[in-house]
């Protein structure tokens, strides 16, 4: 096998009557950072979700860094800690503080003591720029403050590679700025990470591939130079396109 | 009220008090235990165990309490003496009447407190678990790391209800000839003939008792808040 970080073979997942997923192939090695776009509602969500096994497929097979976490008696749990997540709307817990989640995975899935815990929790809050809010609870942060903790509370378990499901989406746009700068720093740093965004700065800037995905398949995948200045697939054009129409000329001017 | 029919009166009710307390205070802690299993099987446990809960709980919230009681003080020695009949030892099925009165009014408790826990539960959003799943916890460490501890504060107010319910509620051991506050204060009645101002003291206790535990209520309640949580509700 050749060393990728995580494979996806033929993915297939359905809601009753709805296709979310028909046949999702991909391969991402260590160190890509790799950006998914495409329409709402098109799988790009789901397709993260089979990664770490949060949503079952229907049928494909997902390995992380070697392992099949779709094999029948893989150790789910003990593979997703490998896979950090980081979701639209936070999911801080809302009744621990900013160190309290990012200590409470140390202590009870990789049974650190708690002042081992606590000094890594720490260490992780100032890699994010809060270890002042590490007593807060999430409800006494800001939007971008939260997702920010949750992004040290991924990076705590030590993951192979960090999914992002629309990390800035449910943001108001002055906090946008702070949780990427954290996103770009991480992929500086040479961390593994798929992110489904519409921020096409980000994506330009640090991504190192670009995939689009419509109607449950990769419709086009290529280096971000190429999708942004020369998408083959006239539906790429024409959503990179409403795309700066929407988020305006800066992020989306290719 | 002149002070020596005070006197006279107040030993009885004393003890009939200590009586209720002692119910209650057993009843909600046996309505706890079996509460929050029963609640957490209904939301999350496979299909046949959420069948079980749900006839646990439809079962005792659909049947009047003294119904309940009567099969559990009257009922369970029956059956016992029928098994015995059949060759089985089945004495512990014969309560007296302190445990009786325990069990019944835990069971019943325990059906109303595992709905308010499931309320409570429900209201904690998905996208918890889910979280907690990424980080490689299992279900059960969700649960009971990230679920409950909010799930409990959520279902305080609830539960303060069932406290001032129970206190009020235990009564109906009189029944099963349990000497509680108001049945001692019947037995008074029935020596010196002076219902309303007996009943009006009985009331009068069983008031301050629960006004004085849903103080100590609302002090657990503000010591649980999550700070901020109040805020952001208001601007919501």
């Amino acid at each position: 096998m050749s060393n990728a970080i995580v494979r996806v073979e033929n993915l297939h997942k359905a809601y009753g009557d709805t296709e979310v997923l028909k046949g999702v192939n991909l391969e991402v090695d260590e160190g890509e950072v790799l950006v998914v776009i495409g329409p709402s509602g098109t799988g790009k969500s789901t397709m993260l979700r089979c990664i770490n096994l949060l949503t079952r497929p229907d049928q494909g097979r997902v390995w992380v860094a070697g392992d099949e976490i779709t094999a029948p008696h893989a150790d789910v749990n003990q593979i997703r800690e490998r896979v950090g997540m980081v979701f639209q709307d936070f999911n801080l817990f809302s009744h621990l503080t900013a160190e309290g989640n990012v200590m409470v995975a140390l202590t009870k899935v990789k049974k650190m003591s708690k002042d081992e815990a606590r000094k890594l929790a720490m260490f992780e809050l100032e890699r994010v720029g809060l270890s002042d809010k590490a007593q807060l609870y999430p409800a006494q942060l800001s939007g971008g403050q939260k997702q920010r903790v949750a992004i040290a509370r991924a990076l705590a378990m030590d993951p192979s590679v960090m999914l992002f499901d629309e990390p800035t989406s449910a943001l108001d746009p002055e906090l946008i700025g702070e949780v990427l700068e954290v996103m770009k720093k991480l992929a500086r740093e040479g961390m593994t990470m798929i992110v489904v965004t519409h921020e096409m700065g980000f994506a330009r800037e640090v991504s190192t591939r670009m995939i689009f995905m419509e109607h449950g398949v990769i419709a086009e995948q290529g280096p971000t130079q190429q999708l942004f200045y020369n998408p083959q697939h006239p539906r790429t054009r024409e959503f990179l396109g409403k795309i700066t129409e929407l988020y305006g000329h800066e992020q989306g001017e290719a | 009220m002149d002070v020596t029919f005070w006197e006279m009166i107040w030993p009885a009710l004393g003890r009939g008090l200590l009586t209720t307390l002692q119910i209650s205070a057993v009843a909600l802690t046996l309505g706890f235990l079996m509460g929050i299993p029963a609640a957490l099987l209904r939301v999350y446990g496979p299909k046949w165990l959420r069948w079980l809960s749900v006839g646990y709980i439809e079962i005792f919230r659909g049947t009047p309490l003294l119904v309940q009681l009567f099969v559990i003080y009257y009922g369970l020695p029956d059956l016992a003496r029928a098994l015995e009949g059949l060759g089985i030892e089945a004495q512990f099925l014969v309560l007296d009447r302190m445990l009786a009165a325990y069990v019944a009014l835990g069971l019943n408790s325990g059906a109303y407190q595992a709905e308010y826990f499931r309320s409570a539960i429900q209201a904690i959003s998905s996208g918890q678990i889910m979280a907690a799943r990424a980080l490689g916890m299992s279900q059960f460490q969700a649960v009971t790391h990230i679920v409950l501890p909010q799930a409990l504060r959520l279902a305080i107010p609830a539960w303060s209800n069932e406290v001032a319910y129970m206190v009020k509620y235990t009564s109906v051991v009189f029944i099963i000839s349990v000497p509680d506050l108001l049945a001692r204060g019947q037995f008074i009645i029935s020596k010196y003939y002076n219902p309303m101002e007996i009943l009006l003291t009985v009331g009068a206790i069983y008031l301050m008792i629960v006004l004085g535990l849903s103080t100590i209520m609302g002090k657990i309640e503000r010591a649980a808040t999550i700070p901020g949580l109040q805020m952001e509700v208001e601007r919501g």
